[in-house]
């Protein structure tokens, strides 16, 4: 176990390092949702009733956005590992699945930490000024790195099946497109009825509504506990994945 | 002591192609051990499987005296590979890529540091060590694949597998190379190495294994195969026909062996076992007058020659099925 998880800290180290160097990757991943942000607010913001500044509403949709931007480098990271062979290295140093993985996903996680830091930065320079409590804070950003934690997972899974990077780019396409049928960027009545269902119980919804509350010292119902509850199942899905897949793929 | 390795009936078919055919194999602890054949021959393979990184589709096999499917753990920690294919990291450096493989292999932080600098030096990389790998040569990177197979601590490897591991190096670092397997075998390691280079074979190995379609063709020391598939010959050139005919006649009477004799040509090949005695012998024997040879030549057996003769397919006994012991 101590074995597991020092050698999935070293491979963390390796994934940071290794994304330092892909600064260009590193920093597109990084502008996109800031621009993205500025589209929303500037663009479509004005046309959009939500009830509150626009800016306000729609920062935490970003935060997820930009997770889903980080959690699918995680695929293309672990496809581009398996296919050239470094995974049987350290195969051979007895490292296991999950470590390796691990190192993939707490890469990412710490990449994204430092994307949220400044998708915040830009939210504030635009004007966003949330008035949650420092407890509030803390949960919202706990509860944007379990969602990381949990769609990196996902996309390393994701990873594993793949054999091109290309085609590990394409198939997380889906965590990106996630956000938009849901409460990040529009309130959810002023979409057509037959997306309702979808929207309202889709995992990103309720994380959505609770970072908002959160962060905005609102209350925010049941919403944290239905997002982290999503957060777990998934986790738990990607790991029992990842481990069959890994084992599939190295016979 | 039991062996490093040993296989029995090892198979493994990849859809309907048999890449290893009931393969057997027994590698003494602390011998180096050469696995030959052409492209294709299943190498790669075979080093996959003992290593545990490919599961055979049939048979069973124990390395460092631990079975490679059921205790996949245990022989892991007992073996180093270095693969065909360099396993590192473009956009790490050489020492990084050194220090995660040495980290990931148990050693801590300042060991690990210790032991890449060490092998940085003594693969030549230690100038090279703070660059990024994606600016290496090739030799380079596979002396950086190389040295990154070592790391661990050279006490607890117990069988080193290397796939062809000095394709791509000059003849510096082949020979570096070279001293580096024998100082692990002097350690005592056991040095598990497949090769396309007869002669790496001939100076390193201490018993060769040729492999051909999945299936051992034969199997002995590196003199053993020489004196068995290839032979010393003497090659003669006569002055003219007339003394053609009679070298022939000549030769078939004395030896046992298969002489080959190209009139055309006026040439004729005599085996020998290459000894002054025996060869001054010969030409007595052939041309008691000294007026039919005109010249000759030494052949002396290479393994090149008992691997071209035992992977030529069209000269090989087809229905042999039992591997030659030699
Ligand atoms: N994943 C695979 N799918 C299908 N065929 C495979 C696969 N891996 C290997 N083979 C086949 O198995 C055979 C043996 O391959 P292997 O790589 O073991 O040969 P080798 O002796 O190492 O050759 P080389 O000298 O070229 O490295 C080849 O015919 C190869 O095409
Ligand atoms: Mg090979």
């Amino acid at each position: 176990m101590s074995d597991a998880l020092s050698s999935a800290t070293v491979l963390a180290g390796r994934g940071i390092r290794i994304s330092r160097r892909n600064l260009d990757a590193v920093i597109t991943s990084m502008m996109l949702p800031i621009m993205l942000m500025l589209v929303f607010v500037y663009f479509f913001g004005g046309a959009i009733d939500t009830g509150t500044r626009y800016v306000t509403y729609v920062v935490p949709g970003v935060l997820v956005l930009c997770a889903g931007f980080g959690a699918a480098s995680t695929a293309v990271s672990v496809s581009e590992d398996m296919r050239l062979g470094v995974v049987d290295r350290f195969r051979t140093l007895d490292v296991g699945g999950t470590p390796f993985l691990a190192g993939h996903v707490a890469a990412t996680v710490t990449r994204n930490a430092l994307s949220t830091a400044l998708v915040l930065g830009a939210a504030f320079a635009i004007g966003f000024r949330p008035a949650g409590t420092a407890a509030g804070w803390l949960a919202a950003i706990g509860l944007l790195l379990a969602w990381i934690t949990a769609v990196s997972w996902l996309s390393a899974a994701l990873g594993l099946v793949t054999r091109t990077a290309e085609a590990a780019g394409a198939v997380t396409f889906f965590m990106m497109f996630l956000p938009y049928p849901s409460s990040a960027f529009v309130p959810i009545e002023t979409m057509p009825s037959w997306l309702h269902g979808f929207a309202e119980h889709q995992p990103v919804t309720p994380l959505i509504e609770s970072m908002r509350g959160l962060l905005l010292d609102r209350p925010a119902g049941d919403a944290p506990w239905i997002a982290l509850a999503w957060c777990a199942g998934l986790l738990t899905v990607a790991l029992a994945a990842s481990g069959c897949l890994f084992r599939f793929r190295t016979r | 002591m039991s062996p490093a390795v040993e296989a029995t009936a090892l198979s493994k078919s990849h859809g309907s192609v048999r890449v290893l055919d009931s393969l057997d194999l027994r590698v003494a602890e602390g011998t180096v051990f050469a696995l030959l054949g052409p492209n294709g021959a299943g190498k790669t393979t075979t080093v996959r499987i003992l290593a545990t990184l490919t599961r055979p589709g049939s048979g069973h096999a124990r390395v460092a005296g631990h079975d490679i499917v059921t205790e996949r753990s245990r022989v892991r920690r007992a073996i180093s590979l270095t693969g065909q294919y360099a396993a590192v990291d473009e956009t790490q450096t050489g020492a990084e890529n050194l220090r995660t493989a040495a980290r990931l292999s148990g050693l801590p932080r300042r060991a690990a540091a210790r032991r890449a600098a060490e092998l940085l030096e003594r693969f030549r990389l230690a100038e090279a060590g703070d660059r990024l790998v994606r600016t290496y040569s090739g030799g380079m990177r596979r002396r950086l694949d190389l040295a990154a197979g070592l790391v661990r601590d050279p006490g607890t490897t117990r069988v080193m597998f290397l796939d062809e591991p000095t394709t791509g190096l000059d003849p510096r670092s082949r020979q570096e190379l070279w001293d580096a397997v024998r100082e692990l075998s002097a350690a005592g390691t056991t040095v598990f190495l497949t090769t396309q280079y007869l002669e790496e074979a001939d100076r390193l190995a201490d018993d060769i294994t040729v492999l051909g379609a999945g299936r051992t063709l034969a199997t002995g020391t590196p003199a053993a195969l020489k004196s068995r598939y290839a032979e010393h010959r003497l090659d003669l050139v006569a002055r003219d026909r007339e003394a053609h005919l009679r070298l022939t006649s000549a030769a078939s009477a004395v030896t046992t062996g298969s002489v080959t004799a190209t009139p055309d040509a006026l040439s004729l090949g005599v085996p020998t076992d290459g000894s002054a005695a025996h060869v001054r012998a010969l030409l007595d024997v052939l041309d008691p007058e000294r007026r039919d040879v005109d010249r000759f030549t030494l052949h002396t057996a290479t393994l090149d020659d008992v691997f071209l003769a035992l992977t030529d397919t069209t000269a090989l006994p087809v229905n042999d099925k039992e591997p030659s012991r030699v």
